[in-house]
């Protein structure tokens, strides 16, 4: 039976078992690919997404489970890649092979919605589910500090 | 030091001989081949990397896989410079698979820098020589009365000048010039080498474009995914393959036979491993019908394999005297009964996995007779040859696209994936895209051989080190060893001290096993700098005095060693790292407190330097924090682009802590661990503040991506003996009592 999502403020239809992981709704029914498949069980965070503005692992999270809820991906974070966490990944030139970087964007945008300015150990804390296999995480911490003091950093809802 | 490298291909061979470690010349048959039969068109076409349009664009293409190493945009900088045009005028293209225009096209062993930094930069000098051909010609004054300046050609005494856009048309009717004879700026003179410069990719990252080979959708393209046999290697008796044939989407199953070498010791790859392949409507499809799976194996040599076995064996094996000597002068026996000091030690080091985050994965299209594949091998042209074997297609009928991968790491040198789509796609008839799951990638790696060095020292009565003997025991037949699990004779301190032995003795394996960045140098410099660290302790002398000692005690007369030669372990060039990392951690003055510590760590390998000094605590549970670790690095004349670079020596450095926690283990053949969450990565928070230095040295630029991680191991392990007086000489740490917090 088809199911609609909410995604990136677009109601998609997607005829698939309600227990099909979200992930593979977005990369391979709705053809969002910059949501990446990494681990599968949820350890990586490198198919973080926002549901309801909170990241959550689309691997592990059934596409069943958020019909009627607002669902957004690195491609719906904002029109021409401009969100300022993006814009701050792209400054501090954050991206070694770039896999987990979506992830990792959306982690970060969720962090600095509901904590403006971070610190350290708030950033830690936030970015503790998202592995990268390159190391860039000194580089992803400048960033999200970047994007922090970005004069007018909006909120995902703007 | 000359940087006029030969633009031949025996030059390359040599260097990615020199520089790969495992990567024999063997490996490079293929490409050997091919290069003799195109004697009369040398690689480094400069029209083939250069395209300017008529509004002024300049094209530029990226010859080599990127795989998060910044190639794709650092090598295009070379012809850039060269080109004299502005890099905000330039755009660049990954190149597909042409190696007979774009010369080498792989990544491995560091190699990027040191093969294309002298021809990278002709092509674009020699482009630029054409352009200029092209404006004179049209002037009609001598080519030698123009310049060029920011992507124009002047004619200073006449006041002419002509961009290049304007040039376009006329250029591609100038002959290009031998490179060798094209004239290359002067160093100072340089506005786009030694400038930070983005990744040209970061826009498509940050923005979540399908760049990867994993994003790959093809018309009708179906998903495979393919179960093989838990052991290396077995092969299906029997599977149900009719009745998971009718589960939802799925529209084919089939037994793969494989083409696996029957040798004792896995060659550098195997083959394509036996197994069954689900191919449906969608991966998740392909993946769930996997559970339904019921196949009867046969599980072949390689189910009676136990870690345990291994360390029994290993152990009984360094009571006898190494089965195969490899390097042996002076008298490192005798040295050690009449020394007045004598150490020994037993260090081990596991298998580990690449665990590249994009797991293994590729595309491929078949059609009429020609394939066409997209992929992510660090080794295409050898993926190509294997695949035309494999499939029994001309490889002028295989076309190979160039993805960005999603890391490397060694991992897919192998091309398994590559031949097992291409295989699929051929079945099939139709385009197909393979995804390995985590849990196929974890079991079936390539993976970094473990390995037991035992290791006897002497110190004479003022404490200096006069005689060293090493027995490695690693897997393989005979001399034979797996991949990955050789030695070189030249490690560090070979030829630096009075009596030396080393030899090796092996164990079967039936496992296939390759290079994991910095192939035998991320487990050898762990253990011979710990153990140089332990003598240093013993001697009494500081770690780094004790170093720069054996650095500077005259070489034995068998030891190669030139000056100028970047191959060969150069003392003041390790010197130089060594003492800059110490003057800016502060090491001659470091404090002493309980539980806190500083360790040091050095390394020579694929031509750079790196020496690291790490700063742990270590809590009453033995829970490590690396807090801070600072690096030196000499990898020649110049940093090419310094952002990146930097970068890379943080993934070094991190990688190395990553490797330190974890470890494969076989239980009747089969691999323990199933995903990330039992062979852990470092996470953010694990992360030490990391400050990189860069000595510049008279040599040319040479690569990253494998010397910044070998040093971080002893400087973490020696760190923690700092602190707590307790030696780590088994990886992982837990096997040592230890764990990063």
């Amino acid at each position: 039976m088809p199911l609609k999502l909410n995604v990136n403020h677009e109601v998609r239809t997607v005829d698939i078992l309600p227990d099909t992981p979200l992930l593979w709704a977005l990369r391979d029914v709705l053809d969002l690919k910059g949501t990446k498949y990494g681990c599968g069980i949820g350890t990586c965070g490198a198919c973080t997404v926002l549901v309801d503005g909170k990241p959550v692992r689309s691997c592990m999270t059934h596409v069943g489970s958020v019909t009627g809820q607002e669902i957004t991906t690195i491609e719906g974070l904002s029109v021409n890649a401009i969100h300022p966490v993006q814009q701050a990944w792209e400054a501090e030139d954050v991206p070694q092979c770039g896999y987990c970087q979506p992830g990792q964007i959306l982690a970060a945008a969720a962090l600095l919605a509901h904590t403006p300015h971070p610190t350290d150990a708030e950033i830690d804390k936030a970015m503790n589910g998202n592995l990268c296999r390159c190391g860039t995480y000194p580089r992803i911490r400048e960033a999200i500090h970047r994007a922090a003091d970005a004069a007018h950093a909006p909120t995902l809802k703007s | 030091m000359s940087d006029d490298y030969d633009l031949d291909r025996r030059s390359f061979l040599k260097m990615t001989a020199l520089a790969g470690g495992a990567f024999a010349l063997g490996l490079y048959t293929p490409s050997r081949t091919a290069a003799q039969g195109s004697a009369q068109q040398p690689a480094f076409v400069p029209v083939a990397f250069i395209h300017i349009d008529p509004s002024g664009v300049v094209t530029l293409m990226a010859k080599n896989p990127e795989l998060g190493q910044g190639v794709k945009t650092m090598l295009p900088m070379l012809i850039a410079e060269e080109l004299d045009v502005d890099w905000n005028d330039v755009r660049i293209e990954q190149a597909g698979l042409a190696p007979e225009v774009f010369g080498p096209q792989f990544a491995g062993g560091s190699t990027a820098t040191p093969i294309n930094w002298d021809p990278l930069r002709r092509v674009g000098a020699a482009y630029r020589q054409m352009l200029i051909a092209a404006a004179a010609q049209t002037w009609g004054v001598p080519d030698l009365e123009c310049t060029t300046d920011h992507g124009k050609v002047i004619h200073p005494s006449s006041k002419r000048l002509a961009p290049y856009g304007q040039l376009a048309a006329k250029v591609a009717a100038v002959p290009p010039p031998d490179l060798r004879s094209v004239a290359l700026k002067d160093p100072k003179n340089y506005r786009i080498i030694g400038k930070s410069h983005p990744g040209v990719d970061n826009r498509a990252i940050v923005a979540g474009k399908p760049i990867f080979a994993v994003d790959i959708t093809l018309p009708g393209m179906l998903h495979a995914v393919i179960q093989r046999c838990p052991v290396f290697g077995g092969k299906v008796k029997t599977a149900n393959i009719d009745e998971v044939g009718k589960l939802p989407g799925v529209r084919k199953v089939l037994i793969i036979e494989g083409t696996l070498s029957t040798d004792a010791v896995a060659p550098w790859e195997p083959g394509m491993e036996p197994g069954v392949a689900i191919l449906a409507d969608t991966w998740w499809q392909a993946q769930s019908a996997r559970k339904s799976l019921k196949i009867d194996w046969d599980y072949g040599r390689g189910a009676s394999q136990n870690t345990d076995d291994f360390t029994k064996r290993a152990a009984e094996l360094l009571e006898s005297p190494p089965a195969n000597p490899i390097r042996s002068y002076g008298d490192a026996n005798g040295t050690l009964k009449s020394a007045a000091k004598v150490l020994e030690a037993v260090y081990s080091y596991p298998f580990l996995a690449h665990g590249t985050l994009e797991p293994q994965g590729t595309a491929a299209a078949y059609n009429d007779g020609k394939l066409e594949i997209w992929t992510n091998s660090q080794m295409p042209a050898e993926g190509r040859a294997l695949v035309a074997h494999a499939v029994g297609i001309d490889p002028g009928n295989i076309e190979v696209h160039l993805c960005r991968a999603g890391g490397g790491f060694g991992r897919r040198l192998m091309n398994d994936y590559m031949v097992e789509v291409a295989w699929l796609a051929r079945q099939m008839g139709k385009p197909v895209k393979l995804l390995w799951s985590r849990e196929d990638d974890i079991a079936h790696d390539a993976y970094r051989p473990g390995g037991v060095i035992g290791l006897k020292a002497g110190l004479d009565a003022q404490g200096k080190l006069v005689a060293w003997s090493q027995h490695l025991i690693t897997f393989g037949e005979g001399k034979n060893t797996v991949q990955g699990g050789d030695i070189g004779s030249d490690q560090f301190p070979a030829g630096r001290v009075q009596n030396f032995s080393l030899g090796m003795s092996t164990t079967p394996l039936w496992l296939r096993c390759g290079a994991l960045r910095a192939p035998g140098d991320n487990a050898y410099a762990f253990v011979h700098q710990s153990f140089l660290d332990e003598l240093a302790v013993a001697a009494g002398h500081d770690p780094l005095d004790f170093q720069l000692e054996i650095l500077n005690a005259t070489p034995e007369p068998g030891e190669k060693v030139d000056p100028k030669n970047p191959n060969l372990l150069n003392p003041e060039r390790m010197k130089g790292v060594l003492e800059l990392v110490a003057a800016k951690s502060g090491w001659r003055n470091r404090g002493k407190s309980p539980g806190r510590g500083m360790g040091l760590g050095s390394h020579f390998c694929h031509l750079g330097y790196f020496a690291m000094i790490a700063e742990v605590s270590v809590d009453g549970q033995n829970q490590v924090t690396v807090h801070h670790v600072w690096a030196a690095g000499d990898i020649g004349s110049h940093i090419i682009n310094p952002a990146a670079a930097e970068s890379l020596c943080y993934g070094g450095i991190i990688e190395g802590l990553s490797h330190m926690q974890q470890e494969i283990t076989l239980t009747n053949g089969r691999v323990d661990q199933t995903n990330y969450h039992q062979h852990p990565m470092l996470r953010m928070r694990q992360t030490p503040v990391i400050d990189v230095y860069w000595r510049q040295s008279d040599f040319p630029p040479t690569g990253l991506g494998e010397p910044a991680v070998p040093p971080i191991l002893p400087a973490v392990g020696n760190a923690i003996f700092a602190a707590t007086g307790k030696r780590i000489r088994t990886l992982p740490l837990k096997r040592s009592g230890f764990s990063f917090a």
